[in-house]
């Protein structure tokens, strides 16, 4: 049993020398990783084509221990980095790995705009319901009456619900899973890959060092099995009944998938129309 | 042929699983989770005061590396090595 013989398959996809990583012992985003590494070896891809895009964050992290392309970008940015790498590059496959608090709420309009103009980047978002890495803060997702830094008493702000928001901006695949749901949530990210279209997964994960500890939920085991024991699989269900609520059930599955045009098939078709032969179509063909 | 856990005789291959200890930082997802009981914390720590998991049941791995899918750490994972179809393999 020595190592040796088989390596894990995560260290031919991460920078092994800015090992041990910064996550928290039972901090979920590693398995988020682990997922994502054997979605990228189920999918076939050509690994050379992807690019991993991060915002700020402890997932934000993500991007710099990837030893693929990969770019860390400012807060909330990474979805206009992923739109003007993919607008440069159409035959790459862009990947955005980052928190909900950098994509939905410092990001959420970049978020919105991208699903609505169908930009071909998968968008796969950490949920563990906190500004986790500044210390606690009442996030986008935070649930009501959760406890935060800015919200000792229990939040009072909704929560936004992420696959309502992503099916209704325009999203063409839609699903949520939890870490507990790793099979799950690898085959939703091979999905994505195969693909077209602005493609939203929201991966529900543990943070026991700062929304748990606040809202005494104990360690990352203790929520691993609340996931375990209150999800519910409802593929197909309606995004709108998707909320979460404290200690509530957590409804999970693949909710949405359609095809509409791309951003750059629609601008080809557009612009085709109008100017007939005087316009030159868009390189757009994918390596997939 | 072997009547014994999981019928080892009969399957074309068997399961390993690798442990790094001192990457481990004692979470216990892959002890919950490996769905065959193969692993349980150790007593002692490891290099950076981590309880890993050590191999309590080998013979009951059937390599399906959930347990890698699960290790927020990258600190084990699992594998399947074939073994010969005459039975002879164990
Ligand atoms: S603070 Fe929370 S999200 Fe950040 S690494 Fe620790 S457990 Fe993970
Ligand atoms: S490979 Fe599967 S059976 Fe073997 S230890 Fe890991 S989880 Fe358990
Ligand atoms: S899942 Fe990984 S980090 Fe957690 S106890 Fe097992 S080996 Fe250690």
């Amino acid at each position: 049993m020595s190592q040796g013989e088989h390596r894990n398959p995560v260290e031919s996809f991460l920078r092994m020398d800015r090992m041990p990583h910064i996550w928290c012992p039972g901090c979920g985003i590693g398995i988020v990783v682990n997922c994502f590494v054997r979605a990228l070896l189920k999918s076939k891809i050509d690994v050379d084509s992807v690019s991993v895009v991060s915002g700020i964050g402890c997932t934000g992290r993500i991007a710099g221990y990837f030893k693929v392309d990969s770019f860390h970008t400012t807060h909330g940015r990474p979805i206009p980095f992923a739109t003007g790498l993919k607008t440069a590059r159409p035959d790459m496959n862009i990947v955005v790995l980052s928190g909900e608090g950098d994509l939905i709420a410092i990001g959420g309009n970049h978020f919105i705009h991208a699903a609505r103009r169908n930009v071909d980047i998968k968008v796969i978002c950490v949920n563990n319901f906190t500004y986790a890495m500044t210390g606690g803060q009442v996030g986008p997702t935070a649930p009501l009456h959760s406890i935060a830094t800015t919200a000792p008493y229990g939040s009072h702000e909704r929560p936004f619900n992420l696959p309502f928001l992503a099916e209704s901006s325009g999203a063409t695949y839609v699903a949520r899973w939890t870490t507990y749901h790793v099979r799950q949530l690898t085959k939703a990210m091979v999905d994505v890959l195969n693909k077209p279209g602005f493609c939203f997964v929201e991966a529900i994960a543990p943070c026991p060092t700062i929304y748990q500890r606040r809202n005494r939920m104990g360690d990352g085991l203790e929520m691993m099995r609340f996931y375990r024991e209150h999800s519910r699989i409802a593929n197909g269900a309606d995004t709108r009944s998707l909320d979460i609520e404290m200690g509530g059930e957590i409804v999970v599955g693949k909710f949405i998938d359609r095809d509409r045009p791309t951003y750059l098939e629609a601008m080809d078709e557009e612009l085709s129309k109008r100017l007939g032969n005087r316009y030159v179509p868009y390189p757009t063909g994918v390596k997939r | 042929m072997v009547a014994g856990k999981g019928n080892m005789a009969a399957k074309k291959y068997r399961g390993e699983v690798f442990i790094n200890r001192d990457r481990c930082k004692g979470c216990g997802f892959c002890v919950e989770f490996c769905p065959t009981h193969v692993l349980t914390l150790d007593r002692e720590f490891n290099t950076r005061g981590y309880h890993p998991p050590v191999v309590v049941d080998a013979d009951a791995c059937t390599g399906c590396d959930l347990c890698g899918l699960y290790c927020p750490d990258f600190a084990i994972h699992g594998w399947r090595v074939p073994v010969q179809s005459d039975g002879a393999g164990e």
